[in-house]
């Protein structure tokens, strides 16, 4: 076994400090040692999306790196959207539209969506669909997420 | 699916992360972006013992201009170089590849640096440095710097001249003259996959005549091929459909790809052809030509 490592980081606007094997990803140390089980795991190899958190303002997967590179990093998880209990704008939007069915991917599709938005307010349907294009939803077909972006896009902005 | 043990090491400097792979030699590995090397660590396909995670290190994460070439740093992030203006203006080809590399949360982590170490022969950036003529420069402790051409580079199926002490710290691309413009195409089974085949090119348009036209395709061996009796067709030819077609023929004419599990020999042969034909129409529409 090798040596743990003192992790600390902000997440969610709260410092969180951790000592952690260095094998282990962001994803496990978010879930096991903070408690935030928000953050699903699908796939564990980078092909599902589900894990997606904000690291520094730039969606990532938590499961490929490892949490002793996020040390001193700010990192947002999907229960930062909804700090007093209520869901943000997207969120409702999501919700509204169906934009989810098992809502197991919907994490992290929500955190890559707000990646996006927070970059560029007010994305073309394709736009939308190219940042997406790495999240694998299995009930929806997609369409209702597409819509529920465009409908957040639109409230975000003062739109009805 | 989670990594096997290692010890870890995050060096500041340059120097400190060479004499930690002086000092362990084939038991490391360098952690650049890690978007290929982590996956590769959660399917038990790579068990490396040490790690030296280059993130922290200074001064391998800028990118500027210099004696005619745009030079990129190691841990240069995908996503950096692809909202990069100066990437736009000054190398069209590798602005062009960039979002077709995997998802955007895959270009927030992966480097330039790192793609062109792991050598995939279905990734889109050895095929940028092989068509532009690109030079690598390696670093280690016992050899200092040595630059290489790209086309000395990649050696074979995830294989290049790197030794296992050294770190590609830059990669240098030549910046493209006035008139030009570039396109990369692949076909891919669902979008963001790795292509079944892809084929890029850039060219370089003077008074209505291709002055220059590089052109490379992947997937189709263990690296990526330079076409070069396309771009002997092309060189100093005025654009037509017909060229183009000359032109995409004699690319794939001596290719022998392999077939796998996504696609056969023959489908990447043929394919491959079609894909130069359009990148070659796209680059020259780029370029401000018409046809």
């Amino acid at each position: 076994m090798t040596d743990r490592i003192d992790v600390s980081l902000n997440v969610n606007g709260s410092s969180r400090s951790a000592a952690v094997e260095p094998r282990k990803t962001l994803a496990d140390f978010l879930r096991e040692d903070l408690g935030l089980t928000g953050t699903h795991l699908g796939c564990e190899h980078g092909v599902c999306g589900a894990c997606t958190v904000i690291l520094d303002g730039e969606p990532v997967r938590s499961c490929l790196m490892f949490a002793v590179q996020a040390h001193g990093a700010d990192v947002r998880t999907v229960e930062g959207l909804a700090p007093n209990g209520e869901l943000g704008p997207l969120q409702e939007a999501m919700w509204a539209g169906h934009g989810f069915q098992c809502g197991f991917c919907t994490p992290g599709f929500l955190m890559q969506i707000t990646a996006l938005l927070e970059e560029n307010p007010s994305p073309s349907e394709q736009e939308v669909r190219e940042a997406v294009s790495g999240n694998i939803c299995r009930c929806t077909g997609y369409q209702s997420i597409i819509d529920g972006v465009l409908s957040a896009a639109g409230r975000t902005r003062g739109e009805r | 699916m989670k990594p096997p043990p290692f010890e870890y090491h995050a060096p500041s400097s340059l120097d400190e992360a060479l004499s930690l792979l002086a000092e362990h030699g084939d038991e490391a590995k360098v952690l650049a972006g890690g978007q290929s090397l982590i996956p590769l660590m959660s399917l038990r396909l790579a068990h490396p013992g040490v790690l030296v995670d280059l993130n922290g290190v200074s001064g391998l994460s800028s990118m500027g201009r210099r004696d005619g070439a745009l030079a990129v740093g190691a841990t240069v992030r995908e996503r950096a170089a692809e909202r990069s203006d100066e990437v736009h203006t000054a190398v069209p080809l590798l602005a062009a590849a960039l979002p077709l590399i995997g998802h955007p949360a895959i270009r927030s982590r992966g480097t330039v640096g790192g793609s062109m170490a792991h050598a995939d022969p279905a990734a889109e950036l050895p095929a940028v440095a092989v068509a532009l003529d690109a030079e690598m420069v390696a670093t280690s402790k016992a050899r200092g710097q040595r630059t290489f051409a790209a086309a000395d580079f990649f050696l074979g199926f995830f294989t290049t001249a790197l030794e296992a002490d050294e770190i590609l710290t830059e990669v240098r691309f030549p910046v493209a003259g006035r008139g030009t413009g570039a396109a990369f195409e692949e076909a891919c089974r669902r979008h963001g996959d790795f292509a079944m085949v892809g084929a890029c090119a850039q060219v370089q348009l003077d008074g209505g005549a291709l002055k220059e036209a590089r052109v490379a395709m992947i997937s189709v061996s263990d690296t990526p091929v330079r076409a070069r009796e396309a771009e002997e067709i092309l060189a100093g030819a005025t654009p037509s459909d017909d060229l183009f077609r000359a032109a995409s023929e004699a690319a794939a004419r001596n290719l022998e790809p392999p077939s796998d599990l996504h696609a056969s020999s023959a489908y990447r042969k043929h394919v491959g052809a079609v894909l130069v034909r359009r990148a070659l129409e796209k680059a020259v529409a780029r370029a401000g030509g018409s046809r």
